[in-house]
């Protein structure tokens, strides 16, 4: 089992180490979810009835009421 | 339950984000999805002849699927931040419905692709030939299996049904799995767009082929890949053009409106003709239909009607019999849908308010009401049926720029097929050109048939039931103009990011010569 782990991380360890446009492409995925993540669904993108309900009850009404207004 | 109890210049900037954002998340998809399926055939090539250009071909697009694969990854998921921000009535309505395949789809997607995708990059020379090859056939079902749980989901949008609608919740339930999942809507749907898809990533391998081929170049890569992709191609695209026609019958069936608009057809008729050719000389407006006027057209006569019915001289009801009802044809006016969805608006709020006070009576009777009328419940926020046109000229030039460019995909599939059976494709340099030249318009094939489909169904997120200015969230405008325009700029920064890469990639591979 230890055997298999070794093997499994040094697989991926050496693809790794040994990428060359793949860690250009990393850096990009990185950052663009650092954007995603930590900028926009923080600042920008809140859940709506997550952040102003507590209860989904209260989310049922509420969503009633806007559907039947 | 008026359409000016909303805002709907919050309703028009939430669309236009939600729009920005999909438009730009299907530049990447389609190239991933077809693109695997490529590689797969490349491989499989390597793994049965054992020949060394075959390995070197694979790892080839290999490289550039990555490319597009990396960038374009998580794309999709600002797609779901703006459902739970921007659409939160909407997530509300269909949460239960929604919720079930894009779970499958991100499981699915998290261990068939990422497990596999690093067997597939890693593993040359560190695992067995039969072993890469499996995994990279699994990295292009699981990309394509992904696309298929979304796809399911939208489709559902466009044909609701396996759902309850639970007026004490607001909330649609889920109770038939598998009428969801095999609705006629979703089956075509996934079929059509994944062939669409295929057909793109084989225009893309072709013309990038061409591009070596007019350099002097990679000769020998470039001239098989063109064979893969022009034989992969053209069966595909010959499975678009069935699948889209079994698409255009779905269409007919469940959202006849957006069916005519694809037409531009105001006036119902028998024996209806399709437009090859033709463009509108002025704008129609929705409240005065019969105002459009025509430029010159070529009609191919009565390919409308067999479209819609498989019969040449079936009636298929334009613009103005939607609106006004066609009692010959057994077609409900909108003026009429709409007075039934008020009702079940009103019976809606009855229900809520009999069941706050206890009245069991006075909500069983509103229940009844709300039920006899739910199917036309979307109907009842509009005054004006008009209101329920899409935008005509947007729906019916996305509609034969889809189906003009996918007709021309055909041939060039075909003459670079021959070209390069013949082994002419090196001397035939005016359809090098042209290969060349498709893979724009392969991409604007792809985003005219997201636009036929999704501004072809306005003003519905659900079909029926749902129009897009009850869907939306009472949030700040000034946050949904600003995060538009942020989009735009990280979209458009991806994607120079990404053509600069790729050209980087294609532009250094070194000469392999005739090997």
């Amino acid at each position: 089992m230890v055997k298999l782990v070794k093997k499994v991380f040094f697989f991926y360890y050496d693809g790794f180490r040994s990428m060359t446009i793949g860690k250009k492409l990393w850096i990009i995925i990185l950052i663009k979810l650092f954007i995603i993540f930590a900028i926009l669904k923080i600042f920008f993108f809140p859940d709506f009835l997550k952040t102003h309900f507590k209860t989904d009850q209260q989310r049922s009404n509420y969503v009633i009421e806007q559907l039947t207004k | 339950m008026l359409m000016e109890h909303f805002n709907l210049a919050l309703v028009d900037w939430s669309r236009a984000q939600f729009a920005l954002t999909a438009l730009y998340h299907w530049l990447f998809v389609p190239l991933t999805l077809g693109t695997s399926f490529i590689i797969a055939i490349m491989e499989t090539i390597y793994v049965k002849t054992g020949k060394d250009i075959w390995k070197r071909i694979t790892k080839f697009w290999m490289v550039l699927f990555a490319i597009n694969f990396a960038i374009g990854v998580a794309t999709g998921i600002i797609l779901e931040f703006e459902f739970g921000t921007n659409w939160s009535n909407y997530s509300w309505f269909v949460g239960d419905i929604f919720g079930a395949p894009l779970a499958i789809e991100g499981i699915m997607a998290f261990f068939l692709e990422s497990t596999f995708f690093a067997v597939m990059f890693f593993g040359w020379n560190k695992v067995s030939k039969g072993f890469h090859l499996t995994s990279t056939w699994l990295v292009a079902l699981g990309s394509n299996l992904s696309a298929l749980w979304i796809l399911v989901a939208n489709a559902w949008m466009q044909n609701p049904v396996g759902m309850h609608f639970n007026p004490e919740t607001a909330r649609n339930e889920m109770v038939n799995f598998w009428a969801v999942l095999f609705s006629p809507t979703a089956i075509n749907k996934f079929l059509h767009t994944i062939s669409s898809a295929y057909v793109m990533s084989a225009i893309f391998v072709l013309g990038v082929s061409a591009w070596f081929l007019l350099k002097k170049r990679n000769q020998a890569l470039a001239k098989r890949s063109m064979i893969v992709a022009s034989t992969f191609g053209l069966i595909m695209s010959v499975f678009m053009v069935i699948t889209g026609d079994e698409s255009a019958r779905e269409v007919f069936r469940v959202q006849p409106m957006k069916f005519a608009s694809m037409e531009g057809l105001y006036h119902g008729q028998t024996d209806a003709p399709l437009t090859a050719v033709g463009f509108f000389t002025k704008t129609p407006k929705p409240e005065a239909p019969n105002a459009n006027e025509w430029g010159p057209k070529i009609k191919i006569p009565g390919l409308l009607s067999y479209m819609a019915a498989l019969n040449t001289h079936a009636y298929v009801p334009g613009i103005n019999d939607l609106i006004h009802g066609n009692a010959a044809h057994n077609i409900i006016s909108y003026y009429e849908r709409i007075k039934m969805g008020k009702l079940a608006i009103a019976a809606l709020k009855e229900f809520q308010l009999a069941k706050k006070a206890a009245n069991d009576s006075t909500a069983r009777t509103a229940l009844k009401t709300f039920e006899a009328n739910y199917k036309y419940f979307g109907y009842g926020y509009y005054n004006d049926p008009h209101k329920l046109i899409p935008d005509v000229p947007l729906v019916f030039y996305s509609f034969h720029t889809m189906v003009g460019l996918g007709l021309l995909f055909v041939l060039i599939f075909l003459l670079t097929l021959i070209y390069g059976l013949k082994g002419k494709l090196p001397v035939k340099r005016w359809i090098l050109y042209v290969a060349l030249w498709a893979i724009p318009f392969a991409y604007l094939a792809q985003e005219a048939g997201w636009m036929v489909a999704e501004f072809g169904r306005q003003p519905w997120v659900v079909q029926n039931y749902m129009p897009t200015l009850s869907a939306v969230s009472n949030i700040n405008q000034t946050s949904v103009i600003i995060t538009f325009f942020l989009f735009g700029v990280i979209f458009t920064v991806l994607l120079i990011a990404e053509i600069k890469i790729m050209l980087n990639q294609i532009k250094q591979l070194k000469d392999g010569g005739q090997q």
